[in-house]
């Protein structure tokens, strides 16, 4: 790490106001050349409106922005590049229709010839050990390799400062190693990162810096090398962290929910298709299902929820009942509850009330409907119920779904299932997008009700999620899924070769990927 | 079949399609961009009646031809402002646009009525068009051979220009293309000023070239046609190329049917058979499995940044 007098990116009092919010509140923090800096914060806590300032896509209502010691104002990504800043998104802008040549061009400022290009992409491909293939559609990439598109197009502009939101929340353990031997290299020649993550484990092992951000102010600049987690996640919430508070070695129950190969197509158009789904899930056990987004798993939560039909009613038992050719309120009727992975709209209702977003899931088994009539009553006070449980933060049953934050939305959905006491509960990415203390909430709330003797499958791409709250894990990837393991005795690196398409028995991508990922250790 | 015959058929088909193959290109531009503009029949309407009173004023056909582009540009440019700037609904705005350009285009058209141009259909020398087999060839209005150059015109923009690639990825996926930087907002007003230009020509078509004349709702539904040309080419342009000629003949179909007799299908059979081929079209593109329609992403979402 070089470290020269003059930061390579400085902000001062930087301030932004959206109707009602506070996003940013006189934020300042400095990052010089070759350092690694994280951003650390919650989210909502402003980060995403900070590097959007920084890229030229937002402008600060307040406070001024200095580039290698002079004041700039950024007034468009274009800008921004011309500055020497690059970014990489979360949510990939790529165009899935387009071949990985048309998108990068897409990124650069001027005309290049499409010749020329592809020579250059080759040479930063080679450079620092990205794999891409020029000419492939991106809809038949992996996450991993559409993340590599967004580095590749950021690194032909040559950047001084590379700014990386979220970046390793879709990637494997391995392809995460990847990226940091990629991000190391692009430091030592006295390029800037600055690292947006939650992730406070992979920011300990990669970042020199962490300023950290909660409710649009600036909490701390620390090193990260001298910090704990827990530390940073305390200054990161604001409060103390809570441990799911969990009793080891519980006896499991007779087996509740039976998947015998289950087979679906799947009806999207880059959808991924089910093949031979087979695990058992006993009462009061948490069955987790890991793997790299786009997997199948939006698939198999709707064939479990009975949104779509199984050919076989014996392909899915709950409770010994055959559920596989019976629809969502049936299987519901069984004693099965499900929560997918999106909110608004499919979960829940957004321009609905609270109270008549639990008529749509709690009707049947909490009583809310007699000779076809709402009983409007039952499900205010049910709705009031959940708000209390789960610690809503709402007005009250009759606000409406979309006016909650999406972690107290996530609480209501949750805790709408929960207070049901299904016996056998379905949940996809319970705590995407929801801050750590709701989080803490709801798997706590899933450790209850396991403890409970309800039997639960918990559908996530957060690994680290799954390993704190499941008894037994299985990996998803392409449409199979894996052997289920104890997670007491689980191994990483085995569930990162899963997840990468590595199956013990059967190696369904050539040897290269294994040497690859085998190399990244 | 006598030669004669199959040199009027020709002729006629190239006359019908003409004017879909027109309307059909700027849509599928303005779809490629991600919107879609159902008003197609009335800025036709609107093309039709600019085109024809400019030459009625000025006696200059090409002048005719900018004033049928400008009108149909410009009766798109309210649909862009309420779909773009106010993001009303696409389906719900384009309908109306048709159902304004049809009513204002009658109002403007009263002063018109009865009144009579030199049909536009002269542009090679009358020698070479008077011998029948050439007359295939080169007997044809300058706007044929307008719409045959922007076949290739706008194949070339949309694949190898920059300015293509962005549009394509507008359409795509708009809210990439803003985080890029592009003006998603002011990609599509260009690409539906466009594509209501080019409706105008192909509703001109009718007014200046077909019947030399003004009457209203003359397009008789052509815009629609062109619409589902558009989905029939699954939005390429070399089988948009194609797709309108095999309308044309399905339209030619449909008019000798009615009027010469020739029919084993009643007439109104091949009026349908230009939708009918559509919905097939679609059907077999979406049973592909796991292949996409190839329709843009974004087509008919509004965007907002």
């Amino acid at each position: 790490m070089t470290s020269s007098q003059v930061p390579r990116l400085e902000l001062r009092g930087i301030t932004k106001r959206f109707p009602g919010v506070l996003a940013n509140d006189h934020v300042g923090f400095s990052v010089m050349p070759g350092e690694i800096h994280a951003l650390l914060g919650e989210n909502g806590a402003g980060k995403s409106t900070l590097v959007k300032m920084i890229y030229g896509i937002q402008q600060p209502d307040e406070g001024e922005i200095l580039w290698n010691g002079n004041v700039v104002t950024v007034a468009s990504p274009k800008a921004a590049r011309k500055l020497g800043v690059g970014m990489v998104f979360q949510h990939f802008s790529l165009f899935e229709a387009m071949t990985v040549l048309e998108n990068i061009a897409l990124g650069m400022d001027t005309s290049v010839a499409a010749r020329e290009l592809e020579a250059r992409i080759l040479d930063v491909m080679k450079q620092y050990g990205l794999k891409l293939e020029p000419h492939r559609t991106v809809s038949t990439l992996s996450v991993g390799e559409r993340q590599r598109i967004e580095i590749v197009r950021a690194l032909l502009l040559d950047p001084d400062l590379l700014i990386m939101d979220e970046p390793t929340s879709v990637l494997t353990p391995q392809e995460v190693e990847q990226l940091f031997v990629v991000l190391r290299q692009l430091a030592s020649e006295g390029r800037s990162i600055l690292y947006i993550s939650h992730k406070l484990h992979e920011i300990k092992v990669l970042c020199d810096t962490a300023t950290i951000l909660r409710g649009g102010k600036l909490v701390d600049t620390c090193n990260p090398r001298e910090e704990t987690s827990r530390s940073m996640a305390e200054k990161m919430i604001g409060g103390n962290l809570k441990d799911i508070q969990k009793t080891d070695g519980r006896a499991f129950g007779k087996d509740m929910m039976i998947v015998n190969k289950l087979n679906m197509a799947s009806t999207e158009a880059f959808g991924t298709s089910l093949s031979d789904i087979t695990f058992t899930v006993k009462a009061g056990e948490i069955f987790g299902i890991a793997g790299v987004a786009g997997n199948g798993q939006n698939e198999l939560l709707l064939a479990l929820s009975g949104e779509q039909l199984s050919e076989h009613s014996e392909a899915i038992t709950i409770d010994g009942n055959n559920v596989g050719r019976m629809k969502a309120k049936q299987r519901r009727l069984t004693g099965m509850a499900s929560v997918p992975e999106e909110r608004n709209g499919h979960a829940a209702v957004p321009e609905f009330t609270l109270s008549d977003n639990t008529v749509l899931t709690a009707r049947d088994r909490m009583g809310m409907v007699n000779l076809g009539m709402i009983n409007s009553g039952a499900a205010k006070t049910y709705a009031g119920e959940v708000i209390s449980a789960f610690a809503v933060k709402a007005l009250g049953p009759g606000s409406t779904a979309g006016s909650l934050s999406g972690g107290n939305l996530q609480k209501y959905i949750m805790g709408r299932e929960i207070l049901q006491k299904p016996t056998v509960l379905v949940v996809s990415q319970p705590t995407w997008g929801v801050d750590a203390g709701a989080a803490a909430a709801i798997h706590q709330a899933l450790v209850d009700l396991a403890a409970s003797g309800s039997a639960i499958v918990v559908i996530s791409q957060d690994l680290d999620e799954l390993l704190a709250l499941c008894d037994t894990l299985a990996v998803i990837n392409e449409g199979r899924l894996s052997a289920p393991m104890k997670v007491a005795d689980a191994d990483i690196e085995k569930i990162g070769l899963l997840m990468g398409g590595i199956h013990g028995e059967t190696t369904t991508r050539p040897e290269a990927v294994v040497q690859e990922a085998a190399h990244a250790h | 079949m006598s030669i004669d015959f199959i040199i009027a058929a020709i002729i006629t088909v190239v006359g019908l399609t003409t004017p879909i193959l027109l309307a059909g290109l700027g849509e599928l531009v303005v779809e490629k961009a991600g919107v879609l503009n159902l008003g197609v029949e009335g800025m036709m309407l609107m093309g039709a009646i600019s085109g024809f009173g400019v030459t009625v004023m000025t006696f200059n056909p090409w002048l005719g031809v900018l004033g049928a582009a400008v009108g149909g540009s410009a009766s798109s440019m309210i649909f862009a402002f309420l779909v773009l700037q106010l993001n009303s609904n696409q389906v719900a705005t384009g309908l109306a646009l048709t159902i304004f350009g049809t009513g204002l285009s009658s109002l403007i058209g009263l002063s018109f009525v009865g009144r009579i141009v030199a049909p536009f259909n002269t542009f090679f020398p009358a020698s070479l068009a008077r011998d029948p087999i050439l007359k295939v060839f080169f007997g044809y209005s300058p706007l044929v051979y307008f719409a045959l150059i922007m076949v290739p015109l706008v194949a070339w923009f949309l694949k190898s220009t920059r300015g293509g690639l962005i549009l394509r990825a507008v359409g795509e996926n708009d809210h990439s293309a803003h985080s890029l930087g592009y003006s998603v907002i002011g990609v599509r007003y260009a690409a539906i000023a466009f594509g209501g230009a080019m409706a105008g020509i192909g509703g001109a078509y009718f007014s200046m070239v077909i019947t030399p004349m003004w009457a209203e709702r003359m397009t008789a539904g052509r815009g629609w046609i062109a619409l589902a040309l558009v989905v029939f080419a699954s939005w390429r342009t070399g089988r948009l190329l194609v797709g309108a000629y095999f309308f044309g003949i399905l339209m030619a179909l449909e008019l000798y049917a009615k009027a010469a007799g020739f029919s084993f299908m009643p007439s109104q059979f091949w009026a349908a058979m230009p939708y009918l081929m559509t919905v097939i079209v679609l059907a077999l593109i979406s049973a592909r499995k796991g292949a996409a329609t190839n329709a843009p992403a974004c087509l008919g979402k509004p965007f907002t940044a």
